[in-house]
């Protein structure tokens, strides 16, 4: 259907190849570009081309899933697309052909709701086929409206009432720990979402047990359904309560990748404290008429809609 | 059967500790949880004698669930443990969504379950808690009827994959068990036969409901005493084999009359054999301060209370 950027077929084999050799060897970003104390800036230009690439094609993706499936939040879903991208394509040590590998990093999807944005990755990163993203809402289909652990490979937890998933990815935290495993878990939390109570039951819980292998990303996108986060009700300054509840915690431009890459980073190299990155985003992003806009959070596009959607996103060209 | 009241008596909750120890030593994978209430739970029995696979995580008993919920997810198996009235009221959301729905192997032990919790009060009695959990597709609910029985339901929890929620109370109870009592989840037993009428009771009504069939048998009327330990999946076939055998049915709950074992076995009988029945349980009302033997007098769930619904149903049966 789409040309040129949008299809993801089309994916450069030159960025197949590069970040191929990066990520089976499960190296993080610092240990690419130094080495030997050498700086390597084909190498980092190379990565961020590829990954850019890739959530170009996550965003492409959202808007045809949503548009097939007639409902379903967009704003969201397109908010945490570079939050995801580094994730599925840089950070996490995940083997799609064994989906429960028991030493996996695990990626829980607190904000439920963004359900698409994981089922890009997840599809584009080879847990099932892409037409499948298709049949997203659909009767019978492993794609549900929020995501379902007993249906879909991949999925790490059951979430769609907001509030829960920190819970969660904190007791698969302490059983890694319990269990001596190497593996780390993250979280996406949405910024609204942080006005749940249970947020900061977990987050307490996590600082007091010291896990290290915790790490919690917000998509601070300022918004919420009834309006911006700043007037529904005010979960800020969203740093500085992460910080007095214990976690060491960064803020980063959620649509820079190589700044989102080293924050993943920097979140690797604390250790006794949970850690939070505070990702400030434009819920929509990418999409102009979407971008924020209040109104977009639980709309799915039309068919016009979306091809302007696509149309522009194509144009988008290197420069997001 | 000898006369209840000259048993031994032992709590619930403290058969559930000693259960957790002996588990623990068994299975690795076995962790526990409590939210600021390990010494009233028991669980702090378990948090002695492992205290690296134990979880305090204090009064937030969202996370309580939400934090067991991916323990589970990891391959443990967590016994996550507070007051049935916060555990299934304020964490209901929790359960539904993060452990019922995903269908996780997540066991929820409640204590201070009903009236009998006593002197707190109403807002500490959960009369509604086998109705809350009940209602979600997948979730087993027992409630044990002494201590022997407590412990052979926490390792069949423990042992069966998928969600559990297991109902104690607070006070002791008599022990009605051998070391040798069979409990399979699932599986009613009819503690004593008769052809007159049945009582269907569950957790401390069990005791009650022997009672009064050991009154009733001296005044020659024989009444069947089945013990439904486990409200989740109920045995529909022994209810409806002993509703017709017996035609007078009646059921004995420490639980609201919504919701709970009378609703259950009413909507069995309603689809598979009308029959006439009396519930016992709490009637649309909260409870209150009293010692717990006030309250069950008070609200009308001792063996004489037993034996008047005996007498009631068996006048609308004809008898
Ligand atoms: C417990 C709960 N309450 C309400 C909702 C309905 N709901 C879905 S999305 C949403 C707003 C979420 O805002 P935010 O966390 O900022 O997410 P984002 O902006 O990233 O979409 C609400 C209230 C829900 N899913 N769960
Ligand atoms: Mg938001």
């Amino acid at each position: 259907m789409a040309a040129g950027g949008c299809n993801h077929l089309q994916l450069s084999d030159s960025w197949r190849a590069s970040t191929k050799s990066v990520r089976n060897a499960g190296m993080l970003l610092s240990e690419v570009l130094i080495q030997g104390g050498n700086i390597l800036p084909e190498a980092q230009d190379e990565l961020i081309k590829g990954l850019r690439q890739r959530a170009r094609q996550i965003r492409c993706d959202l808007v045809r899933m949503l548009a097939a499936a007639g409902s379903g939040h967009s704003g969201g879903s397109l908010s945490a697309v570079e939050v995801v991208t580094a994730l599925y394509w840089q950070v996490l040590r995940i083997r799609p052909e064994d989906p429960s590998w028991p030493d996996r990093d695990r990626f829980v999807l607190s904000k439920g709701h963004a359900a698409p944005v994981l089922y890009a990755a997840l599809a584009e990163r080879g847990y099932f086929p892409v037409e499948e993203l298709l049949t997203l809402r659909k009767l019978g289909s492993r794609l549900q409206g929020h995501p379902d652990v007993r249906k879909l490979p991949g999925v790490e937890a059951s979430t769609g009432s907001l509030g829960q998933g920190l819970s969660v990815g904190l007791g698969m935290a302490l059983a890694g720990r319990l269990d001596r495993r190497p593996y780390r878990v993250y979280v996406l939390l949405g910024d609204g979402e942080c006005e749940e109570g249970q947020v900061w039951e977990a987050a307490m819980a996590a600082a007091h047990y010291r896990t290290g292998n915790l790490t919690v990303i917000i998509d601070n996108n300022g918004l919420q359904i009834d309006g911006p986060v700043t007037s529904v009700l005010s979960p800020l300054p969203l740093p500085e309560k992460w910080r007095a509840f214990g976690w060491a915690v960064t803020e980063v431009d959620g649509h820079d990748l190589p700044a989102l890459l080293q924050a993943f980073d920097w979140s690797v190299g604390i250790t006794g404290q949970p850690t939070a990155i505070v990702a400030h985003t434009v819920k929509g992003k990418g999409v102009s008429f979407m971008e924020n806009q209040v109104d977009w959070h639980g709309k799915a596009p039309s068919a016009d809609q979306a091809t302007c959607a696509l149309t522009e996103l194509q144009q988008g060209g290197e420069n997001r | 059967m000898t006369a209840i009241q000259s048993r031994q008596l032992i709590a619930n909750r403290d058969a559930y500790g000693q259960a957790l120890v002996d588990l623990g030593g068994r299975i690795p994978e076995l962790v526990v949880l409590d939210a600021d209430l390990s010494k009233s739970t028991k669980t702090s029995e378990f948090a002695k004698a492992y205290p690296e696979r134990f979880f305090d995580m204090g009064i937030a008993e969202q996370n309580l669930i939400g934090t067991a919920a991916g323990l589970a997810l990891a391959g443990k198996i967590p016994c996550a443990s507070t007051f049935a009235v916060f555990a299934t009221g304020r964490a209901f959301d929790q359960i539904r969504n993060t452990i019922a729905y995903p269908g996780l192997n997540v066991k929820i032990v409640a204590t201070h379950a009903g009236i009998t919790v006593g002197e707190d009060g109403g807002s500490h009695q959960a009369i509604e808690d086998i109705a809350l959990m009940r209602v979600l597709p997948g979730m087993t609910v027992i409630v044990p009827a002494d201590a022997i029985e407590t412990e052979k339901a926490v390792a069949a929890a423990v042992a069966m994959r998928g969600p559990v929620y297991i109902r104690l109370g607070r006070t002791a109870v008599p022990v009605l068990f051998g070391e040798d009592h069979q409990f399979q989840i699932g599986k009613a037993v009819v503690l004593r036969d008769g052809a007159d009428a049945v009582v269907f009771a569950t957790g401390v009504m069990v005791a009650e409901a022997l009672q009064a069939a050991i009154t009733l048998a001296e005044r020659g009327v024989n009444v069947a005493v089945v013990n439904v330990h486990t409200v989740k999946p109920l045995d529909v076939e022994l209810i409806v084999e002993l509703a017709r055998r017996t035609g007078a049915v009646v059921t004995a709950e420490e639980h609201s009359i919504y919701g709970g074992l009378g609703s259950a076995v009413a909507e069995v009988l309603g689809e598979h054999y009308p029959a006439p029945l009396v519930r016992l349980g709490v009637r649309d009302r909260f409870g209150e301060s009293g010692s717990p033997a006030q309250l069950m007098e008070a609200l009308g769930l001792t063996a004489p209370h037993i034996i008047k619904a005996v007498e009631r149903v068996r006048l609308r049966a004809g008898r």
